[in-house]
């Protein structure tokens, strides 16, 4: 983000004869256009649909109860947690793009990592409706957050659950304030592009009267790197969080240390798949080719490649652990994974999350918006099956098979699971109409700068 | 202020237009050489090096830094009153201070004071929000934030003086010359 960074970027990241108002007119006018595309109310009526059926069923769940659901015992924990833990993980992508890679000192980021912090709060939302709902009284949610009460009764901070209560809600807050503060700049740009007065004022509202200043800058440029500094040990201790709810279980299948880099790394699998299911339709919609260019898409390919093959060590050490264990409950949870009867989702687990990225090899096929297309659409499937292998599949036959049982989801899992997915288009869909979905002010520092003019004299 | 003649508004300062970082830089280093104190840099987004020429300081990372130890503090004390004082409870026969599981929600509060500090800290020490500011009335000045960079000597500056600032200013060959009204 700081000039020193931006000075030195490697050609490709942004398409040439751009200048500073280029960029700058470009990203605004997808917002204070007067035209909204016909596409985009399509967009906000598909989705607005889902959001309904997502409101019918968490009412219906709120007044009746979570009966609704499909869990029960021996499978006490169904949709409402792998639709949690698969959510949580799209959501990493995003702080991964805008905080780690800023460390890392990766200019390509700048283009698609406002939308990715974006992807990141909705996802983040959509994941918090889950466990907020399968506490079964969601208007006592505020138990678990220690707070003095009449009960005098307190957290026990032993548990992994309260550490994701810890975990989940400082990332929201965390994401959110990163989010926020990245756009201050580019919403005093649509302050000062805007023709209509209320729009004018409603952006100089949410901008807080930015006005571009050396010693605010200075000031801003340190706040975000420290934001990123802080989100990256934090984005990694979320889904290791989320993975120690597993792991300090002692359901075979749940009780193994490769979880906290397994999941960290599935999520940014998943979440780097996601960034792609949502910014190919907008960079075709909005023509962004010069901003999200054919070099974006690579890497995206190859970290997407990358973390695929972490996923799959950690599908191999899984199974060879089982197997080295000598217990027979470990040994028999992978029998049962591959010829139980979810045997069709485990092979189809490794089908999208194994065997297709590995197209990814070719540069032709990372080239290709199609492919990236597809292989990202299957291994969004490919990780929410991963989760249901590792949750339904391990709690439905464990120690004793006398309580084995199987797991049938309802349409109340299923309406709520479509409707978050609903949910999460539907604020995406309002994000790029309403605010800047490309950091502006950070594509400027993209622009080269070119030598000044000398002696010129005053105009 | 007393440099302006009383029947016109009060002056905020005098305002110079640029359209690169470079002569930006270039003013910015003049004006300070000019021995100007109160002088302000406003470009479309951050160059670096502009801030040391101007002298600003910066605590926001030593204020970061005690966000976060603060944060460490306040989630490790809880945990320790809670499960040590207000409310010890027996737990699978473990201790009551097991201080490795309370590593984790320490660590989070850790994170998010120090990044509420952060981000709340430079809103603070830049003023914002701030709904109205004299800069504003000039109406070139929209374009800071699209392609053009100014540089502004505030009229509270000790060496202000109205006829020679701005010859000062011309001298400096901008696009456009401008006095901020207050």
């Amino acid at each position: 983000m700081s000039k020193k960074t931006t000075d030195v970027q490697p050609p490709g990241l942004i398409g040439p004869g751009h200048s500073l108002a280029s960029v700058t007119d470009k990203i605004a006018d997808m917002v204070l256009t007067k035209r909204t595309p016909l596409g985009w109310w399509f967009a906000v009526l598909v989705t607005g649909t889902f959001v309904g059926i997502l409101g019918f069923t968490i009412v219906n769940v709120f007044f009746r109860g979570i009966g609704l659901w499909g869990p029960n015992n021996p499978v006490g924990w169904g949709f409402d947690i792998i639709n949690f833990v698969w959510w949580i993980g799209i959501g990493h992508a995003g702080t991964l793009i805008s905080a780690i890679l800023l460390l890392l000192n990766q200019g390509w980021r700048t283009s698609i990592n406002r939308a990715a912090e974006a992807m990141t709060i909705f996802a983040v939302m959509c994941a918090g409706m889950y466990p907020l709902m399968h506490t079964g009284r969601p208007w006592l949610a505020f138990w678990m957050l220690p707070l003095p009460n009449s009960m005098g009764m307190w957290q026990n901070f032993r548990s992994p659950l309260i550490w994701d209560v810890f975990a989940v809600s400082t990332y929201a807050t965390v994401s959110m304030v990163f989010w926020y503060v990245g756009m201050i700049p580019d919403m005093a740009t649509l302050r000062d592009r805007a023709r209509n007065i209320w729009v004018k004022r409603a952006y100089g509202a949410l901008c807080l009267g930015w006005r571009n200043a050396a010693s605010h800058w200075d000031r801003y440029e340190i706040a975000s790197l420290l934001l990123a500094g802080l989100s990256t040990p934090l984005v990694v201790s979320v889904h290791t969080v989320v993975s120690f709810d597993f792991a300090a279980g002692i359901i075979p299948g749940w009780h193994t240390t490769i979880f906290p880099p397994y999941f960290v790394a599935g999520a940014i699998f998943a979440g780097f798949a996601m960034v792609l299911t949502l910014m190919l339709p907008i960079r075709a919609w909005y023509r962004l080719e010069d901003f999200i260019t054919e070099r974006h898409l690579q890497n995206m390919g190859k970290v997407m490649l990358a973390t695929g093959l972490i996923v799959a060590y950690g599908y191999a050490i899984e199974a060879f652990t089982a197997w080295y264990s000598g217990s027979p409950y470990e040994s028999y949870m992978i029998t049962n994974r591959l010829s139980g009867p979810y045997k069709y989702e485990y092979w189809s687990l490794m089908l999208c999350n194994i065997l297709i990225p590995q197209v990814l090899w070719s540069k032709r096929a990372r080239s290709s918006v199609w492919v990236l297309f597809g292989v990202s659409m299957a291994i969004n499937v490919g990780m929410w099956l991963e989760r249901f292998v590792i949750i339904v599949m391990s709690l439905h036959r464990d120690y004793l098979p006398s309580s084995w049982g199987m797991y049938h989801p309802t349409r109340y899992d299923w309406g709520m699971f479509l409707g978050t997915i609903g949910f999460f288009t539907f604020a995406f869909t309002l994000f790029v109409r309403f605010l800047p979905a490309i950091a502006i002010f950070e594509m400027r520092g993209l622009v080269p700068r070119g030598p000044a003019r000398p002696g010129k004299g005053t105009h | 202020m007393s440099h302006a003649p009383s029947a016109e508004p009060a002056l905020y300062g005098l305002m110079a237009e640029f359209d690169h970082a470079d002569d930006l830089l270039a003013a910015a280093r003049a004006a300070k050489a000019g021995g100007y104190a109160a002088v302000e840099g406003y470009s479309p987004m951050p160059i670096h090096g502009l801030s040391e020429i101007l002298g600003h300081k910066n605590p926001v990372a030593l204020l970061t830094l005690g966000g976060a130890i603060s944060g460490l503090l306040v989630g490790f004390g809880l945990e320790y009153w809670v499960n040590m004082i207000e409310f010890p409870l027996n737990i699978a026969g473990k201790p009551d201070f097991s201080w490795p599981a309370f590593v984790v929600p320490a660590y989070e509060t850790t994170i998010l004071f120090g990044a509420l500090t952060a981000a709340l800290g430079m809103l603070v020490l830049n003023g914002l929000p701030q709904p109205y500011h004299p800069v504003f009335n000039v109406p070139a000045f929209e374009n800071a934030s699209r392609n053009r960079f100014f540089l502004v000597i505030e009229s509270k500056d000790p060496r202000f003086d109205l006829a020679k600032t701005k010859s000062f200013l011309a001298g400096l060959h901008p696009m456009s010359l401008a006095e901020v009204p207050q």
